[in-house]
């Protein structure tokens, strides 16, 4: 029988909301990412950025709504599913060795009890050559910059060798460098089909860096490629009169660029 | 050495290795304060199972122990999730309440029984081999030796079988999460242990032994390396160590073992906190002097370095105008030239300074950084 080629959406969140204490911090969104983009979230701090791809993560208990990944629902497609956290997010003080920290992306697919073995740890060696890393297996992670420590977890991320990928602002407080070799990692990713979501601060490169945008202020302001959906207009919605330090010259700039 | 000395000894390292191994992740999860808690806290399910039970071996007093320490960490997080309240004084809070509801049905209900308050804060260990274990009318030891080797045996065990889990979860529980493993559970895992073995170890040590035992050898491991797997078995070392040199404190002063044992657990740990090599505060002040004298020279040949082949060449880089023109006493100078001129960064001559080709390098070095 001939496969017929039905689109399912990488990620279908259907009227989600969540809440703290009864006070929504996002109100019924919906989003489809179709597979292979490389998605932005955006939107002004306190937008429920890093409370969206926690919820979608489960990590986060919704109030209601729904959330599917490949059209099956999250505790179902784990393994489809690659995280990375915010960088500050754990103690890098804690004992143990880059290689170490790199490893702990294959404990998902080994599952529990089972004990990384020569396989997982080749696989963290090649994710540390790839960002760039290599050198740096043995080393105490309390000892690696803020640019090595999010290459670091971006190579533990290519060794879950997830489908999909949720990474918590992955540029924040990297040099230069860092930032182009994670880019490139993320381009590369989303060629060969994976789907990134990443939620980015800098409003200046969405258009460089993401082919795919969601605009969050608690609601969804807007979500889909960047050509058509970043625009002065819907930045200024979810911004509200705060899109000040997106000056006018540099916002002409950009959609100048997009025209051509 | 008598059997009772031995037994004794035998008792106290037992109790240590099994306080340090979850003590390990208290430590590392930033929840010391938590076996204070919970071996603080224990009292009220002990006292309660005591009443049901009317017998001070009962396992259902560990039973009840392990989910009173359950019920200590539920009400710290429940207290701490309202935002009202801080997490260190939501744990002030509760475990001083269900300690003293103990010690109030202790002393209006149960002053008869062996139950006293002072033995729960610092145990008697002296008299543990007094309480002897008999299988098939065979004495085989001290009973608290027994307890404790199982309840080591069940630390050991579950570390061994969640060492992977236990990592992820500690160091990152987002991911932890995220893939599966429930941190959740795991946490609680963990503090029913705590609690087990807190109960355990505090008929013959007492709650501030079990204190000591399970934070001190882990934060003195913590200093000596940087390896999960080697921290662990370190706490166990310095544990033993902490328990056999205690006991002999206690002999030699004529003193209470438990305290002695805790006294040497804090001055195993201020050793290491001192000359722990690259992390205690010797090496750190070492390390200091260095990058000051380092830093200083760098200074001299950078001043040094701006000045050369220009005119004022002859003054600026004279020994004498180091003072003026660095302020620099002229002591301290006399120093970094010392150290320069043994690195080989210059050359003296008659008073006047000349960098060497390295001493160049590495001025050009750190004006570009």
């Amino acid at each position: 029988m001939p496969e017929i080629e039905i689109q399912v959406p990488a990620i279908e969140v259907t009227d989600l909301t969540v809440a703290y204490n009864e006070k929504p911090v996002l109100w019924d969104i919906d989003l489809e990412v179709p597979r292979g983009k490389l998605m932005a979230i955006v939107g002004p701090n306190g937008a429920g950025k890093t409370t969206f791809m926690k919820t979608v993560l489960g990590l986060i208990k919704s109030a209601a709504g729904q959330v599917l990944i490949e059209g099956k629902p999250y505790t179902k497609a784990r393994h489809l599913v690659g995280y990375v956290p915010q960088r500050g997010s754990v103690d890098w003080d804690f004992p143990t060795t880059v290689l170490d920290v790199v490893m702990m992306g294959s404990y998902g697919t080994l599952g529990w009890l089972k004990r990384p073995g020569r396989q997982e740890k080749d696989d963290a060696f090649t994710a540390l050559e790839k960002v760039g890393m290599a050198k740096f297996a043995n080393r105490q992670i309390s000892q690696l910059s803020g640019g090595q420590q999010q290459r670091v977890f971006l190579a533990r991320a290519l060794v879950q060798d997830a489908e999909i990928y949720f990474m918590d602002e992955p540029f924040q407080g990297v040099d230069a460098t860092t930032e182009r070799t994670i880019i490139q990692l993320l381009k590369e990713m989303s060629d060969a089909n994976k789907t990134v979501v990443v939620v980015h601060h800098d409003l200046q490169t969405v258009p460089e860096y993401f082919d795919w945008v969601m605009l969050l202020n608690v609601r969804k302001i807007a979500s889909g490629p960047v050509s058509e959906v970043f625009t002065e207009n819907n930045l200024r919605l979810t911004y509200g009169g705060k899109v000040a330090f997106l000056s006018h010259h540099e916002a002409g700039e950009m959609f100048e660029e997009k025209d051509q | 050495m008598s059997a009772a000395q031995i037994e004794i000894q035998l008792i106290g390292s037992v109790v240590a290795v099994a306080c340090a191994l979850p003590g390990v992740f208290l430590v590392l999860r930033r929840m010391s304060l938590m076996s204070d808690a919970i071996s603080h806290a224990i009292l009220f399910g002990i006292v309660i199972a005591f009443f049901v039970t009317h017998d001070l071996t009962s396992p259902f007093l560990v039973i009840a122990a392990a989910l009173t320490g359950v019920l200590t960490v539920s009400l710290v997080e429940l207290l701490t999730r309202t935002g009202l309240v801080r997490e260190d004084a939501s744990i002030g809070l509760v475990f001083p309440v269900l300690f003293s509801i103990g010690v109030i049905l202790i002393s209006r209900y149960a002053g008869n029984v062996h139950l006293d308050t002072d033995a729960i804060l610092l145990g008697e260990l002296a008299f543990a081999p007094f309480q002897r274990f008999e299988l098939f009318g065979v004495d085989i030891g001290p009973k608290s030796f027994w307890l404790m080797l199982g309840i080591l045996l069940l630390n050991v065990t579950f570390i061994v079988l969640f060492f992977k889990e236990l990592k992820l979860a500690t160091f990152d529980a987002g991911l932890a999460a995220a893939i599966g493993f429930s941190p959740l559970l795991l946490h609680y895992i963990l503090m029913s242990l705590v609690s087990i073995t807190a109960v355990g170890a505090f008929d013959a040590v007492g709650s501030i032994l079990v204190v000591a035992f399970m934070i001190a050898p882990p934060a003195t491991a913590y200093l000596l390396t940087n390896r999960l797997s080697i921290l662990i078995v370190l706490s166990a070392f310095v544990g033993i160590l902490s328990a056999v040199s205690g006991y002999w404190v206690a002999h030699w002063l004529d003193a209470s073992i438990a305290g002695s044992m805790a006294s040497m657990s804090g001055v195993i740990f201020g050793l290491t906190f001192v000359f722990a090599p690259g992390r205690g505060l010797y090496a750190i002040a070492q390390r200091h002097r260095t990058q000051r004298w380092e830093f200083a020279g760098r200074m001299l040949t950078v001043h040094l370095y701006q000045h050369e082949g220009l005119a004022e060449e002859s003054v600026e880089n004279r020994i004498d105008h180091l003072g003026e023109h660095m302020q620099w006493e002229s002591t301290f100078a006399a120093r970094v030239i010392r150290y320069a001129l043994k690195k080989e960064y210059l050359n003296e001559n008659d008073g006047f300074l000349q960098l060497t080709e390295s001493g160049r390098t590495l001025a050009q070095k750190a004006i570009v950084e």
